[in-house]
């Protein structure tokens, strides 16, 4: 690990180094939204967004994903085999990602790559090739909560090179081979910009709101938790749109079908959402969620049960706080957190 | 308000101990600025959380759509006239609804208030007198409420309850002050290479996620038209047709049916404005048919009933 110092009038130095080997973007400010958009100049380099609308999984994951497409012409040669797509450059570079999001590239890695013989290649191919250059937070949205979630503004999990804004300067530390050798060129950073550091860490963790402990969660027996009474109530506001999952970065469900359109077919994969009465229902009619209570309560067992439970104590959630700011009914997941913690189990008959 | 906030409890509080309703669908205070949660009192107890304020932007007659039991919901002018217009396409029985009128001051449009204050981060957004007091984390500013109220709020002709057991305080201003039929259907002014630019520009940034459909009061098909899939009408992705086609056929089935409540516009996480839609199909019934939908409990509404003399629609 290595702390390296330049001076943000400087940062064009990096970004020169960045664009020779990938395509570089960056959140950008438009009006009210912020987005991730190519990056072109230095100058355009934004450092005090929160964080951007939506969040960097379309990356590796797009919300629409050709997979393989095939010639739906039964007389064609070679019949309706399927086609792979032909080798697509995918060199990515994301500088200004904030710790929470690079974090759940890192759960989502596990979950695309966990079992060898369920590995996601679509993911891992666009992962494998791309450098993260995280933006540690220093002024922390209202909504966020990610220290409550294994994470916290200055997390470093998932990037190559995290980015600590020093004002005129910016402290580089980089993380892995890809990004110790990316920042070798520069100064050494010295020790009283590294406390400096330290302190906007801490500054920034301050106001940040904890939620309930994740252990509480963790300490009740699955099955109690699953019946208990309180998801009579959680679910009601709920629409089951798949707002939530959409801007979510650790959500990862989705879609396979084909598409054909006269001679030309394509297999594609879709966002889903497990919010969908669709999600579930079986060909035969049967929908193991077909209530809206089963749907809301499984959103939220999913990321605060299940998946800390097969993957040693993840959950999936990085306290990003998106849902919280995009809900339409304001569902917040930080009071479900709290209720899922103080739930009473077994339920009293 | 406070009082009406009261009235609210109070009544909520009564109808549930003594067994009228099962529940009294209302609001209760949001935990982010600018909204409020549509909320479920089952006891007297809960309804001490009913809120009432300018942030109260959910169409709670979509929660009576198969919900079980009697039930009070707490209905300004929009809401009352989705109950009208489910009551008469059989999705609620009257006899299980007790609504509880209110006037609506005009709700609060969220991303106009964000528009004022460009990336900064609103902490707390209350009303006081006729301002929005808005801050930030270190800042405090007034927004007249008048003009960041919602587009639909603004050109409101019915903000009192129009059905109703009860009415909650006293029955105020009908309008909005804006004029509907000035601001309706902006697109029939450009030809139609800019009509057709300008749709694409407005949906663009659409992601499929169904918060408007969701919560629209008039969209409770079981299996809605974009997930039918034998056949298949409309993909799934991201192809720009697919998102076009659900939006453009989403406003058709609310032609005649649409009260313009908003909720799909604040539903929006991507604050589109796809009431540039109905609002044009609006001002079409209103224009060949007049009529308005939800205002009372006799008129059937045109587009479900064939009569021998109803007018002839063409593409003008």
């Amino acid at each position: 690990m290595s702390d390296k110092i330049l001076k943000k009038s400087e940062i064009g130095l990096l970004l020169d180094r960045l664009r020779s080997e990938y395509r570089t973007y960056a959140p950008a400010r438009q009006g009210t939204s912020v987005d991730w958009k190519p990056l072109d100049r230095a100058e355009d380099l934004c450092w005090t967004f929160g964080n951007t609308d939506m969040s960097p999984k379309k990356f590796f994951f797009p919300q629409t994903e050709r997979l393989m497409h095939f010639n739906n012409d039964p007389e064609a040669p070679e019949g309706r085999a399927m086609q792979p797509e032909s080798e697509r450059d995918f060199r990515q570079a994301l500088i200004g990602i904030r710790p929470c999001d690079a974090k759940a590239f890192r759960i989502l890695d596990r979950v695309f790559g966990k079992a060898e013989s369920a590995r996601d290649p679509y993911w891992q191919e666009k992962r494998e090739k791309a450098l993260l250059i995280g933006l540690a937070c220093k002024d922390p949205h209202p909504s966020c909560f990610c220290t409550s979630m294994q994470c916290g503004p200055h997390h470093r999990e998932g990037l190559d090179v995290l980015m600590t804004d020093l004002d005129d300067q910016v402290l580089l530390t980089g993380l892995t081979d890809k990004g110790e050798a990316l920042i070798a060129e520069f100064a050494d950073a010295p020790a009283d910009l590294l406390e400096q550091a330290e302190e906007q860490k801490q500054e920034a963790e301050k106001p940040i709101g904890a939620v309930a402990n994740l252990d509480n969660i963790g300490a009740k027996d699955l099955l109690e938790l699953y019946e208990a009474g309180i998801w009579d109530r959680i679910n009601e506001p709920c629409l089951t749109c798949g707002t939530c999952t959409f801007y979510c970065p650790v959500c990862h469900c989705f879609d396979i079908q084909d598409e054909t359109q006269g001679t030309y077919g394509h297999r594609i994969r879709n966002w889903d959402t497990c919010m969908s009465r669709l999600f579930t229902l079986h060909t035969s009619g049967h929908n193991p969620r077909g209530t809206k209570k089963d749907r809301v309560r499984q959103r939220f067992m999913h990321k605060f049960k299940y998946m800390p439970m097969k993957l040693e104590g993840s959950a999936g959630c990085v306290g990003c706080g998106r849902c919280v700011q995009r809900c339409p009914v304001n569902l917040d997941v930080r009071e479900v957190i709290d209720q899922m913690g103080r739930a009473v189990c077994p339920e009293p008959v | 308000m406070k009082a009406l906030i009261e009235q609210i409890r109070d009544r909520a509080a009564e109808l549930l101990s003594s067994g009228r309703v099962d529940c009294v669908i209302g609001y209760k205070q949001g935990t982010v600025p600018m909204q409020e949660q549509p909320f479920f009192a089952h006891t007297p107890e809960d309804a001490r959380q009913l809120t009432w304020s300018v942030f109260c932007t959910q169409n709670l007659a979509n929660f009576l759509i198969n919900r079980p039991g009697k039930n009070a919901v707490l209905a300004k002018g929009c809401v009352s006239r989705s109950i009208v217009g489910l009551i008469k396409e059989n999705q609620i029985d009257r006899d299980d609804v007790y609504i509880l009128g209110i006037h609506s001051p005009g709700m609060v449009g969220a991303s106009k208030v964000q528009e004022r204050f460009p990336g900064k981060v609103l902490h707390q957004v209350t009303l006081e007198g006729g301002e929005l007091v808005v801050q930030g984390l270190d800042f405090t500013e007034k927004v007249p409420f008048d003009e960041v109220r919602r587009d639909n709020c603004i050109t409101c002709t019915h903000r009192n309850a129009t059905l109703y057991d009860e009415f909650i305080g006293e029955k105020g201003e009908e309008t909005g002050g804006g004029d509907i039929d000035k601001v309706a259907a902006p697109w029939d002014a450009l030809n139609p290479d800019e009509r057709w630019e300008s749709f694409n520009q407005t949906f663009q940034d659409c992601i499929r996620c169904y918060a408007c459909r969701n919560a629209c009061p008039l969209c409770y098909c079981d299996t809605c038209f974009v997930d039918e899939h034998n056949p298949q009408w409309c993909g799934k992705g991201q192809q720009q047709t697919d998102i076009q086609t659900f939006h453009l056929l989403r406003a058709f089935h609310c032609a005649g049916r649409c009260v313009d409540c908003g909720a799909c516009e604040s539903a929006c996480p991507m604050g589109i404005r796809m009431r540039l839609l109905t609002s044009r199909l609006e001002l079409n019934v209103r224009e060949k048919y007049q009529y308005s939908p939800g205002l009372d409990m006799e008129s059937v509404p045109p587009l479900s009933y064939y009569r021998q003399d109803d007018p002839e629609i063409n593409s003008d």
